[in-house]
């Protein structure tokens, strides 16, 4: 019993020894390493510049990570560019930290302002609380978050009218639609996205108020064996154009479009993208599911913001809204064989009617109500 | 004498940890990063200030008790998968207490803690019945029970705890893990008291696996159900036991997040990763307490530590959770690392 106890003792002694020497390695290589203390250093140094009128600028990610080929690569797509025009590159000047998830974000937002950021963007609504936490906090540094609203004079809230291009999308749909049933089908069930649903239900009724719209929840962003089994439903009950506005659960419903038609080039089913320009996913051998998506341009918001604040007008307290008059957000028209001119010219014409405002766009299921009532 | 059975048991998990680190510095070097500056960031990311330090305890605060979830189940011969779920009932559970009720804080805050643990242990107690009475694996019964945690509590954060919101309302402070005075010593870093529960569960659970006749009986039926059943024990009753506790602690992890790191519940549209973490952290750990919490320690530095690779040595994340893979990896195929000490062992005679 003794000599068992001993052992414990040596082992623990050994085992924390090891853990010990383990670490102590790795604090070396940060000292021995002199070049891994330069790049410490130069960031420090770079901050400092900043504080002498340099301006540096970072975003931190949702989950979705900056290749997410949706807001998240958009926002950074902004960030690249506005580098680009000022001459800075990835790590001087700009950069981004990446969530691997929610518990991370306050950990990033952090880590950038320690590294001396002058603007850090939260990218999604999903960083909101962690944005606010963070900002009051750091009075100094200014922030920026991306498709939500957060209380602080050193935020800038910058939001979509999601609504109004979804309206265009829907007046597209109404167009295409030889059944007169299309579909939606959203991602999480809450009041974003319910502004692409309001939107785009209104675009459809105001065109053919006799179009029936099915609306689905897929209840996740990333569910793609979801949103073909809700596609799968729709297209068999005889809907023929879908809106989605799910992130990755889309690319089941491009999936299922492009199941049908590789059974029957013949047949009459189209895909509405969102976020960005869907084309390539929608392409099956020489022809595209896709009608057109309904495009959010985060670069141009992003850029937009990083250029006010470099210039000392950062719009800190305010809600930002762009919408179509912006050009931030818009219908793609890369998919010329499927929109034809007279959908082009339909929705030409009911752009122009809600930028100068003889269309107030619904963005909530009430408003929406109302409006289709009005009709 | 130097190699001992023991001494192998506890060697192996480090081993496989330097190995991992070492494969990991490896493949680093073979994309072309610079292996010592991505784990001089790592570490700086880890410990580089008291934020970062601070933020490192909260990591590993609830992969402790997620852990330890895992491991208990283990110990008594069944691999709960389920830990993810619990997780998630526990941290509506005790949300659901801290919003719903304005009490004084020494009745609020235990019983928003109590409420949590007895929800994981209500959602371990599920496939621990199932499995004592109708002999259903537990590992399917588990698993799907985390999807049932996940859609059921997004719709009661949804439907019931809010009016259509993606988030609760923040729970009132009376029922708070987090401190004024931890997050102004760490620069507002989010570390809370739970790590003193944490460490108190790792205390309970060798107590109660060690020290008493229940623990005995636990894992007596680990080790061989037929024979703790001719011994007298009743083995049903037993499996039912180690469920509960283990979801009990997986409840407390869920408790954890709800009460200290975020306070308040969201709706999530994927898992949380704690408690499959748990998994990992249970198997370096060998199944014991103290394994667990430095297990725990580690992989919750490699978490917060990662973090920082990308923007400080240009080295991306899933490079750690490659790391990590393998340090798993290692701990797995430890037949192998046994093997050449038993071979040292018998040249060395």
């Amino acid at each position: 019993m003794f000599k068992n106890r001993w052992f414990v003792m040596l082992a623990l002694l050994l085992s924390l020894g090891l853990v010990l020497a383990a670490c102590g390695s790795s604090d070396e290589g940060g000292e021995d390493q002199s070049s891994g203390g330069d790049s410490g250093e130069s960031e420090d140094s770079s901050g400092e510049e900043a504080a002498n009128g340099d301006f540096s600028v970072a975003m931190v990610t949702d989950v979705g990570g900056v290749d997410d080929k949706s807001f998240n690569q958009s926002a950074w797509e902004g960030l690249q560019a506005f580098g680009d025009e000022n001459g800075m590159s990835k790590g001087e000047g700009f950069d981004y930290a990446q969530s691997e998830s929610d518990s991370d974000y306050v950990t990033n937002l952090n880590r950038l302002v320690r590294q001396d950021y002058n603007l850090i963007f939260g990218i999604g609504y999903l960083l909101q609380p962690a944005i606010e936490e963070v900002a009051g906090q750091y009075g100094d540094t200014h922030f920026a978050i991306v498709d939500s609203v957060a209380e602080g004079d050193n935020i800038a809230s910058i939001t979509f009218k999601e609504h109004q291009g979804s309206f265009l999308a829907g007046v597209a749909a109404a167009k295409k639609t030889q059944s007169n049933q299309v579909g939606f089908v959203g991602g999480v069930d809450g009041d974003l996205i319910n502004k692409f649903e309001a939107g785009f239900v209104a675009g459809v009724k105001s065109v053919n108020p006799d179009i029936e719209v099915d609306v689905q929840y897929a209840e996740s962003f990333a569910a793609a064996d979801k949103g073909k089994l809700i596609a799968t439903n729709m297209y068999n009950k005889g809907v023929d154009v879908i809106y989605h506005a799910s992130g990755a659960t889309g690319n089941g419903v491009f999936a299922q479009a492009k199941d049908i038609k590789n059974n029957d080039p013949e047949a009459n089913v189209w895909v509405i993208g969102v976020d960005r320009d869907q084309y390539e996913e929608g392409s099956v051998g020489d022809t595209n599911v896709t009608l057109t998506s309904m495009v959010k341009r985060v670069d141009i918001a992003v850029q937009d913001v990083s250029t006010q604040s470099m210039n000392g007008e950062f719009p800190g307290g305010e809600v930002l809204e762009y919408g179509l008059a912006d050009d931030a957000v818009s219908i793609a028209r890369t998919n010329e064989e499927a929109l034809t001119e007279d959908i082009i010219s339909s929705i030409e014409e009911w752009k122009e009617k809600i930028v100068n405002g003889d269309v107030e766009v619904p963005s909530t299921r009430e408003d929406l109500e109302t409006y289709v009532n009005s009709l | 004498m130097l190699f001992s059975n023991r001494m192998i048991n506890i060697l192996i998990p480090i081993i496989s940890v330097l190995l991992g680190l070492l494969s990991g510095a490896i493949i680093m070097f073979f994309f072309g990063y610079n292996p010592v500056e991505g784990y001089a960031a790592l570490w700086n990311g880890a410990f580089g200030d008291s934020y970062f330090f601070g933020e490192t305890i909260r990591q590993v605060t609830p992969y402790i008790l997620s852990g330890l979830a895992v491991a208990f189940a283990l110990r008594t011969g069944l691999l709960n998968i389920g830990v993810e779920g619990q997780v998630f009932v526990g941290w509506l559970a005790s949300v659901w207490v801290g919003i719903s009720f304005e009490l004084p804080m020494v009745i609020h805050l235990p019983l928003a803690v109590l409420a949590a643990a007895l929800a994981g242990a209500f959602w371990g107690f599920i496939p621990g019945i199932l499995k004592a009475k109708l002999g259903v694996h537990e590992v399917i019964v588990t698993i799907m029970m985390n999807y049932i945690a996940l859609y059921i509590s997004n719709e009661m954060v949804r439907s019931v705890l809010t009016d259509g919101a993606d988030r609760t309302p923040e729970i009132f402070p009376t029922a708070s893990l987090a401190s004024e005075w931890l997050a102004s010593m760490t620069f507002y870093s989010r570390l809370h008291y739970g790590i003193l529960i944490a460490l108190f569960m790792a205390a309970v659970m060798w107590f109660v696996l060690n020290k008493t006749t229940t623990g005995f009986e636990l894992r007596s039926v680990g080790f061989n159900q037929n024979a703790s059943k001719y011994a007298g024990m009743n083995v049903s009753k037993n499996i039912v036991l180690a469920m509960v506790i283990s979801g009990a602690f997986a409840g407390l992890a869920g408790a954890m997040e709800g009460l200290g790191t975020f306070g308040y519940m969201n709706v999530k549209s994927g898992f949380t990763n704690i408690g499959f973490d748990g998994i990992a952290v249970a198997l370096l750990g060998a199944n014991t307490a103290l394994g667990v919490v430095l297990a725990a320690f580690l992989f919750g530095t490699l978490k917060i530590g990662a973090l920082n690779m990308p923007t400080e040595a240009g080295v991306p994340t899933e490079l750690v959770e490659i790391v990590i893979a393998l340090i798993i990896f290692f701990v797995a195929s430890s037949y192998i690392i046994r093997w050449v000490f038993l071979r040292f062992k018998k040249e060395g005679k």
